[in-house]
Parts: C-alpha cells; structure tokens; sequence
C-alpha cells in the first residue's frame, strides 16, 4: 500500500509539472522554471513561519507572489539594469535560494523543514502524514489531496485558457494582433508553476520538481509534433517516470527523488536514440537511405 | 559572541588561519574565472556543470573509499567535463533548445548524485560522514592539507589566466577575429572550459553544489556595474569574492551546524544588488533619473515650442499668452503646465504677466530653433528617405530635441537652406 500512495504522490507531481513545462520548453523558458523552483524557498519559509502549518492556502498565495516578484526582478535587472539574461536569472535565483536556506537554518526549531527534504523532499513519508476527519475516518495521505487539487487547477487553467496560451507560445505576434494580452498570460503561467512548486517542493524537494518540468517534456517534444500529443505524452512518461523511478530507489535502497529524476533522464536517452521521428538514430538511418538512393540514382543516369 | 568575533579576527588560531586562507582563495579564485563565464554568457551552463559534480564525486568516492582531495577532485572534474558535453550533444543532434538541455542535465546529474549519496550513506561506509558537506558547503570542513592542495590549484589558475589574460579576452569579445589573429581559438575555449570546472570543483568545498554558479557569475556581474576595464572588472570580482570567503569562514567558526554556501552566497549578492541599484553611470536608479530627466526636458521644451507656434499665428511673438492658449496646443493638465512655467520664467524663457506669460528674446530663439529643426527634419525625410510627408510628423517630434548644433548645421548645409518644410510651413532662421 505504501508504495501505491508513493507512486501515485509521484505521479500527480509529475503530470502536473509535465504539463506546465510542456509550455516552459516551447517558450525557451526552462531555466525561469529552474529559477522559480529555487526562488520560492524564502516565500515556504515565511509563510510557515506565519502560519506554522504546511498545507494552507496562505502558502501556495505567499508561493504565488515569490514566484511573480522573482520574474520581475529578473526583468527588472534584465532590461533596466542590461545585465545579460543568463546572469540575471543566475544572480537572482541563487540569492533567493540562499536567503531561504539560511532561513531554515536559524528557525531550526520553528520550521519543519530541513536542507535535505528542501533539495529532495520526503517523498517516503507520504504514506504516514494522512488525513484524519474528526470522525475518525482515514481519508488517505494529506500530499494525495494538496497535489490532486493543484492538478485540477492546472487542468482546468490549460482547458480554460488553451487557445490563449497556445497563441502566445508559438505565435506571439499573432497574438497581440488578435488582442491576447502576452504579458497577462505570461504571469498567469509563473504563478501556477509557483504554486506546482510549492506544492511539489516538500514532498519530492527542489531537484525533481525541475527534473518533471523539464525532463518528460523534452522526451515528449521528441517523440511528436502535435502539441496536444505532446501534453499527453508527457504525462504518460510522468507517470512511467514515478513507477519506475519508485523501484530503482528501492533496489539501490536510496532517495526516491534522486531515482526518479535518473528514471526521467533515462527515458530521456531512450527518445534521444529511438524516437522514430526524432531519434538520432533513425535520422542517421534516413540519412544514409537517401544517400544510398542518391548514389543508385546517380549510378542509373550516368 | 563577540569574543568569538575577536578571537577569529585576530586569527590567532592556527585552524581559524587555514580556513580563512583557504575560504578566501577559493571564492576569490572562482570569481577570476567566473568572470570569463560571466562574459561567455555561460552562467547557467556554469549551474548544470556545478551540480553535475556530485555523481562524481560520489562515485570517486565509492572507488577510492575515503575523503581524499587527490581522489574527489579528478573525478568532480571528468564529471563537469562530461556534463559540459553533454549539452552541447543534446542541442547539436536533437531539436531540444539549450536553455531545456541546461535544464535537464542539471536535474538528472544532481538527482543521480543524490540517489548516489544516499546510497553511500545507508551502505554503512564509516568515512561517508561529511561527505554531504559538497552539497551546501562547509568551509571549517577544510583541513590543513586540504588547504596546501586546494591553494595550489587556485593560484595555478590565477596564474594561467595572468599568462594569457589577452587571449582570452580577445576570445570572449571577439572570436572571429582571434581566430583571424591565428590564435588557436579552440584550444583556448578548452582551457577556459576546463578552467571553469576546476573552478568548480574547488570552488563546492566553501559553497557547495548548490550554490556554486552563483560564486562564479554574482561577483563577476556586480564588478560590471563599475567598470569598462577587464582587468578592473576581474579585480573587482576578486575582492568580493575574497569578502564573501571571509564572512563564509566566520559564519563557519562562529555556527558550526551552520553550511557556509548561503552565506558566501548573500553577500557577493549584496554587493551585487546594490551595484545593480546604485552604481553610478549604470545602475538602475541612475538610468530611472536619466530618464525622467529627459522627460522634464522634452516636457519644457514642447511648453516653449507651444509659446512660439502661437507667436507664429499670431504674427506676434511678443503678445502674452494665458495658460489655456498653450494648453490647447500642447494638452497637459494645469497644475502641470503652470509648475513648468515656473520653472521655465526662472531660466529665463517665459516672463510672467497680469494676463499671462509672454516669450522672453532667449525663449524666442530656443522655441524657433526647435521648430527648425522639426520642420528640416520632416523635409530629410521626404526628400532623402522617400516617407510620405503625411508620416514625418511623429518622428520629428523626437528627434528634434536630441539634434545637437552640429547636426543642425549639416542638415541645413545638405538640404541647401531650405525656406519651407513638406506642409508649406516657413521655416524660421536666425
């Protein structure tokens, strides 16, 4: 049963990440993802400070706000200030990173949170945090419920908002032309990677939730070129990402998260050789076909 | 506490003595090389390459069984080495952009590291304890001998990049033209790669993986606030980064449960933040005050503009004018108008009346230099770009407050004295 609430915990962070970072890869802004994920540590901290729960809706709002004031500071460097994009997002995302960290660190005893669960989260004890009614019926693990309701929100925003976002992220210019605001839909999209984050954060930490915004997306991207194809299929490689990833830290007796993103990488490499349209490895071998064909053809005309 | 302090300033503790040394040679020694990162605009490369190295760490350390600087260090390099690789592969051969591969080789090595850690430390090794000290760094971790080897890979860094700091500055501004110089352009990309992840590599003992990009590119960055001059720039780095060592030790002697990475961390990107703000010439509060200088100015100029075009329809440019007159030319609300005319009858331009206020000689000359410029410039337009003159307006209204004397001279000399502009409007000479 524990390994069931584990991958399915997995699995829900990994759809919900998967799906947002479809967009994130299309729109170059991979490392923004990056940035935001580290970026709202010092937003965790407060708010937990303030209220001293884990799961609240002041969280994910105070998550929110870190996410969109990291952006406009990068911007806010970036154009105003002429700091190169790189640099920007580097100064910026470390610094809040390190504001958090040293945060943990003096509120030891304040904050239930520590450096090791911040870079991979407790994943593992997932199953034992559940939720009680005051009935006294079990309803199953709390993180079950915080990730299906933010998966629901993503579902429904992407749903909701398809066309807008679609526009904006391949035809930006078309876009403004039909009176979609960029920027509005820009923002919109950091506050809900923000809030993915947050409510990823403490259960798989910081590294795995990059790992699904940015992994099965780049898998998927190489196996279509149908955008709705791709949403799916990343979700799909998610969910194949968390199982697998689940039994591989069993059997080496390690850190699930650190499993997981190696399972993610793994697939990764499989698409990078094999995918059929994409794959290094049939390019190659079309390649050599038309080479082939090219030197029959030539041989015939001579 | 404050004794503490004392006793770790005075570094009269031989410990106290290596780990300062060591603290400020390694982060002094990134920011060096960092500041090529910097300006290869590969920060974020310098990220996935710093936690790439934690797989190899681990497994230096699962071959080589201890703790040993000869063992983890060559096998933190070939990793950072091979993750550099790797990204260059994955956006050569497949459609992935680089900032995804950056993304991706980031996570999947930090999180193969992870899982290799975590592997080490439930197996039981006794000599695992601390090695988790790569991730956020531990400066008092630093032994003595950690120290010797550590400083001489710094200064041999130092050193090569003293020997071919020309190099590589032509090669981070101008590749192509390095090349066209016959410098091996290639080989010193290598060596500045290379330079980077040992960089790196020595760099994680004081900040740890984590953390370790910002060490390379947050002193470099705020150095550029103030400087046009490499070698400056590069000093400059050098010093915060030797500041942020320091501070790094002491939070290290002072809170020994405390990692020292943040720390070194928060303050190179103090200094950085507050260049970024304030530095004079570049900062963003001084471009803010650049611009709404500009603004006031383009806002009087247009005030004693409107002056004059009302002279103009007059056919008489000493009556006065009451502050609806020029709002009507130039729309702005009142209380904005009459604060500019204030301004503007202290410098002369406008002098006040019972009615209203009238153009002084010197206002006279400004507003028809003005309107000059505007309508020559309209005429450039249409007569040498060809722009319809119904489309000169718009840009006129720009240019003609940034036209410098000079300019204005060239522009009469090349359209031969012109006496009206595209709308049949005369233009005012002297």
């Amino acid at each position: 049963m524990n390994a069931f609430w584990i991958i399915t915990t997995g699995s829900l962070v990994a759809i919900t990440c998967s799906l947002l970072g479809c967009y994130l890869i299309l729109r170059k802004m991979a490392m923004i993802g990056d940035a935001i994920s580290h970026a709202v540590l010092p937003g965790i901290v407060i708010a937990f400070l303030y209220t001293g729960q884990r799961d609240s809706m002041v969280m994910l709002f105070a998550a929110a706000l870190t996410g969109v004031f990291t952006t406009l500071l990068i911007e806010l460097i970036h154009k105003k200030g002429k700091l190169q994009t790189d640099a920007s997002i580097g100064v910026t995302f470390t610094l809040l990173f390190a504001i958090g960290i040293i945060m943990i660190s003096v509120f030891a005893g304040q904050v239930d949170l520590d450096q090791d669960c911040v870079l991979y989260g407790e994943i593992a004890y997932v199953p034992f945090d559940v939720w009680l009614l005051d009935s006294g019926i079990n309803l199953g693990p709390r993180a079950i419920w915080v990730l299906g309701g933010v998966l629901l929100i993503i579902i429904a925003f992407i749903s909701l908002g398809y066309k807008p976002l679609y526009a904006t992220t391949f035809d930006p210019g078309f876009a403004f032309t039909i009176g979609i605001s960029i920027p509005l839909w820009h923002y919109l999209l950091m506050s809900l990677v923000s809030i993915t984050t947050v409510a990823s954060f403490e259960i798989v930490g910081a590294i795995l939730v990059i790992a699904f915004l940015v992994v099965p997306p780049a898998t998927a991207y190489l196996l279509t070129d149908d955008f709705k194809k791709m949403l799916m299929i990343s979700s799909g490689i998610g969910i194949l990402t968390a199982g697998s990833g689940y039994y591989l830290a069993v059997a080496l007796n390690g850190s699930i998260a650190g499993a997981m993103a190696v399972m993610a990488g793994i697939f990764f490499t499989l698409a990078f050789f094999f995918s059929p349209s994409h794959g290094l490895l049939f390019k190659k071998l079309r390649k050599k076909r038309a080479l082939l064909q090219g030197h029959e053809e030539g041989a015939t005309t001579i | 506490m404050y004794e503490q302090i004392i006793d770790f300033l005075s570094l009269s503790d031989p410990n106290v003595r290596t780990v300062v040394l060591g603290s400020i040679l390694l982060t002094s020694s990134s920011a060096i090389i960092g500041a090529f990162t910097f300006l290869r605009k590969k920060a974020l490369v310098g990220d996935a390459v710093a936690h790439s190295v934690l797989p190899g760490i681990c497994l230096a350390f699962m071959i080589g069984g201890a703790k040993d600087p000869l063992i983890l260090i060559p096998g933190a390099f070939l990793a950072g080495w091979l993750s550099m690789i790797l990204i260059d592969k994955i956006t050569l051969h497949s459609r992935i952009k680089e900032d995804t591969a950056i993304g991706m080789v980031l996570s999947v090595t930090f999180g193969l590291g992870i899982l290799m850690l975590t592997f080490i430390q439930h197996s039981g090794n006794a000599n695992q304890s601390g090695l988790d000290h790569f991730l956020f760094g531990k400066a008092a971790a630093m032994l003595g001998s950690d120290v010797i080897i550590f400083s001489a890979i710094a200064l041999l860094m130092v050193l090569t990049v003293s020997f071919l700091f020309k190099e590589f500055a032509l090669v981070c501004f101008d590749r192509e033209y390095a090349s066209s110089m016959g410098l091996p352009v290639k080989r010193l990309d290598f060596l500045m790669t290379s330079l980077t992840v040992l960089a790196v590599v020595i760099g994680i003992q004081a900040v740890g993986v984590v953390l370790m990009a910002a060490m390379l590119i947050t002193p470099a960055a705020a150095a550029r606030f103030w400087t046009d001059n490499l070698k400056l720039m590069i000093i400059m780095a050098a010093v915060i980064g030797a500041v942020s060592g320091f501070t790094g030790a002491l939070v290290s002697y002072l809170y020994p449960s405390m990692p020292t990475g943040p720390w070194i961390v928060v303050v190179a990107s103090v200094f950085a933040f507050i260049s970024f703000f304030f530095a004079p010439k570049k900062g963003i509060l001084q471009y803010m005050i650049k611009q709404r200088r500009i603004r006031l100015m383009i806002n009087e100029e247009n005030i004693i503009k409107a002056g004059y075009h009302i002279g103009e329809d007059r056919k008489d440019f000493t009556s006065s004018m009451t502050a609806t007159d020029l709002i009507r030319r130039r729309p702005m609300p009142e209380s904005k108008l009459k604060g500019h005319l204030a301004k503007l009858t202290r410098q002369g331009y406008f002098r006040k009346h019972s009615q209203g206020w009238e153009l002084t000689n010197a206002g006279y000359k400004k507003g028809s230099r003005l309107v000059r410029i505007h309508r020559l410039w309209e005429l450039y337009l249409t007569e040498y770009l060809n722009i319809a003159s119904d489309h000169v307006h718009e840009d006129a209204e720009t240019i003609e407050h940034f036209i410098t004397p000079e300019l204005e001279k060239q522009l009469e000399q090349t359209l031969n004295y012109p006496s009206e502009d595209p709308h049949q409007s005369k233009i005012p000479y002297e």
